[in-house]
């Protein structure tokens, strides 16, 4: 099979271009000693099955970020048969740079000027006669977005592949070239740019979106509008699809497993079902998400909003971009994880993935509802909610301010801002399904693995009530006890932590179960179990305590480092039993 | 000569130097800033934010703390 890669800097339109060629056929694809991920597929080019490999978008093969490192640890490890150079047409004197740094490699190059339609409409034109004439190598004007041009560009390379060997680009003539004043020579030669360019539409929505007053404003309202747009119409789906699974249970698995001995269907259903068909809810949120996130992304607004944020961002050891994640954990924290993919520094990357675990995510604001109503009165309960999420806020300010020395980022803040583009359709589609597909590959085993240990730790040993205080559970609570009665946080409660820790939507059916009531009964009986200050506490305290399964499994697929998901874990724990503490104390000595 | 974080917003430069290291001077290149060709800066940020530049067809967005590594010269306003 022969192997193609894509190379091109970012914003040159290269995932749109992957997306058009290989559609939904493409897959995660993990390669020995690379440690993100790329995307790869196989499709018939003229004669050949081609593997296309996405290379993460890069400025400089020599550079030191870590997406540049990806680049150079992919070439030389997997021998390609070409090359294929994306390069925005309407950037062209600065982005083929890279294609100079590219043919020293020794390995076949076909050039692609993508955004033709975008260039034209700039009155720049690049004359591809005169390009292949100066270099030796073949080029086509394509519009990845519109289609244009990428059939002829497609067999071209199909029929190059004819001729071709895979062979490892050599990097040694790599820091020698001469960029500059070649780079000056071939644009000279076959880039026509015009003098002044005209005026573009980008230039007058920056006027409203980039202004002091008006873009803070109009972030607020585009976040508003995402926001709300996943729950709308996300919250049905996951109702639907809760209904389904339960339908599911109801109709086929229970009297399929009815043969089995108790013990064993009650694992499978109760444990491994009930568990798993929970976190699968989460799925219509997250494609939803990535839809909009797409539309987001690639209309060229993200940019701005971190232009926008980027001044008090960088203060607590951030940039703009982390705060749009942020905002985005308060929907739900995994998708918002999976975002902080655009970021090219690590530090800041790992720095933004602590502090959105603690972004008050909806599955958490059920809980407070409903404690919030149980126990507090009505005048304050509102009070109370908006008091969590300013918590939220602050716990998220201060772990980014605390930690921004260890996760200090190399990487100066220099950061293109494209113009705006209209998305499309296809394109945001892909991206959404793409991004299911791999959060349900990576993160389904350890989700099994999750919702087993927690059934298994709250029916055995064998023969006790479920989840009562003789179950392992019920013993690893009463263990805990001297931590978390300092907090007023006693056995029965520390049991439906536990179950918190799994998915806070389980929360309030755990308590249920735990205290032996309908969910309808519970409010009056956690009201005569707990005072103000112990809710205030147990609330505070499941904000910020530990992210839940679902989010545990994206932090450690994400960042691929088990000691950075041991302290997303342990830092919020600490956090969560400082903050409650001082919260049980102070409110308890007022009730005196 | 001044350095592009002092230069007036809408006024066109020339980049003359660049005091950056090394790894970030790549950068710039990359990005499209290299010593002869004309910026300007479209917006400042408020608050001390950063600063919108356009180089070409290109717009990027640098702190002050990078904008003050590039040094710039007034470009004769054409009539």
């Amino acid at each position: 099979m022969k192997r193609v890669a894509l190379l091109g800097m970012p914003n040159c339109g290269k995932s749109s271009l992957f997306n058009r060629v290989t559609g939904a056929s493409a897959r995660i694809g993990n390669w020995p000693g690379i440690t993100v991920d790329l995307m790869r597929a196989r499709i018939l080019l003229g004669a050949h099955m081609v593997e296309v490999v996405d290379l993460p978008g890069i400025y400089d093969l020599n550079g030191y970020t870590e997406d540049e490192q990806v680049v150079r640890d992919f070439l030389s490890a997997q021998p390609v048969d070409l090359l294929i150079m994306v390069i925005n047409a309407a950037q062209a004197e600065r982005q083929l740079r890279l294609f100079l740094q590219a043919r020293t490699l020794g390995v076949p190059i076909v050039v692609l000027f993508n955004m033709a339609d975008e260039a034209r409409r700039l009155g720049i034109s690049i004359d591809r006669d005169a390009f292949t004439e100066h270099t030796g190598f073949s080029a086509h004007s394509i519009s990845a977005k519109l289609g244009d041009g990428v059939p002829q560009a497609l067999a071209q390379i199909g029929h190059m592949l004819g001729n071709t060997v895979p062979s490892m680009p050599s990097f040694d003539a790599l820091a020698d070239a001469d960029l500059e004043h070649a780079l000056d020579q071939l644009a000279h030669q076959s880039i026509d740019t015009p003098v002044t360019l005209s005026a573009r539409h980008t230039d007058r929505i920056d006027r409203a979106a980039l202004h002091p007053v008006l873009g803070p404003a109009l972030f607020i309202v585009a976040m508003a509008l995402v926001f709300n747009a996943v729950f709308l119409l996300g919250a049905p789906l996951q109702e639907g699809i809760g209904a389904a699974f339960d339908w599911f249970r109801g109709a086929a698995l229970v009297p399929l497993l009815a043969p089995l001995p108790a013990w064993l269907s009650g694992f499978l259903i109760e444990g491994i079902y009930n568990g798993v068909s929970t976190v699968a809810t989460f799925v219509p949120l997250i494609v939803l998400f990535f839809f909009l996130m797409a539309l987001v992304e690639d209309s060229g607004y993200l940019s701005r909003a971190a232009f926008l944020m980027d001044a008090f961002m960088s203060r607590i050891g951030l940039d703009g971009r982390s705060f749009v994640m942020l905002v985005m954990g308060f929907g739900c924290n995994v998708p918002a994880l999976m975002g902080t993919r655009i970021m090219r520094a690590r530090p800041l990357r790992l720095l933004t993935m602590l502090t959105i675990p603690l972004s008050l995510c909806s599955a958490r604001l059920q809980v407070f509802l409903f404690i919030g109503a149980a126990i507090f009165p009505a005048v304050w309960a509102p009070w109370a909610l908006l008091s969590l999420y300013l918590f939220s806020i602050a716990a998220a300010v201060l772990t980014a301010w605390l930690f921004r020395k260890k996760f200090a980022s190399r990487e100066p803040f220099a950061l293109e801002l494209p113009p705006y583009r209209l998305p499309t359709a296809r394109h945001v589609l892909l991206r959404g399904w793409h991004e299911v597909r791999h959060f349900v590959h990576r993160a389904s085993r350890f989700i099994v693995a999750g919702v087993a240990l927690v059934w298994l730790l709250t029916h055995l040993p064998v023969g006790v009530d479920a989840a009562s205080t003789a179950s392992w559970a019920g013993q690893i609570g009463s263990w805990l006890q001297p931590l978390l009665s300092p907090i007023g946080i006693d056995a029965q409660l520390t049991l439906a932590l536990l179950f918190g820790f799994v998915a806070k939507e389980v929360m309030i059916g755990a308590m249920a179960v735990i205290f032996g009531q309908e969910t309808s009964a519970l409010g009056d009986t956690l009201a005569q179990h707990m005072n103000i200050a112990q809710a205030y506490s147990f609330m505070l305290f499941t904000l910020l305590y530990t992210p839940c399964l679902s989010t545990l499994a994206t932090l450690q697929s994400e960042s691929r480092d088990w000691r950075f998901t041991t302290l997303a874990v342990a830092w919020p724990l600490a956090l969560a039993w400082g903050v409650a503490w001082l919260a049980y104390t102070g409110l308890s000595a007022l009730a005196h | 000569m001044c350095a592009l974080s002092e230069l007036k917003t809408g006024q066109d430069a020339t980049v003359v130097g660049l005091r950056a290291d090394h790894d970030f001077v790549q950068r710039l290149h990359a990005l499209g800033v290299r010593i002869g060709r004309s910026v300007r800066i479209i917006r400042r940020g408020a608050l001390n934010g950063p600063l919108q530049l356009r180089i070409g067809t290109t717009d990027i967005m640098l702190r002050h703390t990078e904008a003050a590594l590039i040094d710039t010269a007034e470009t004769a306003v054409r009539a």
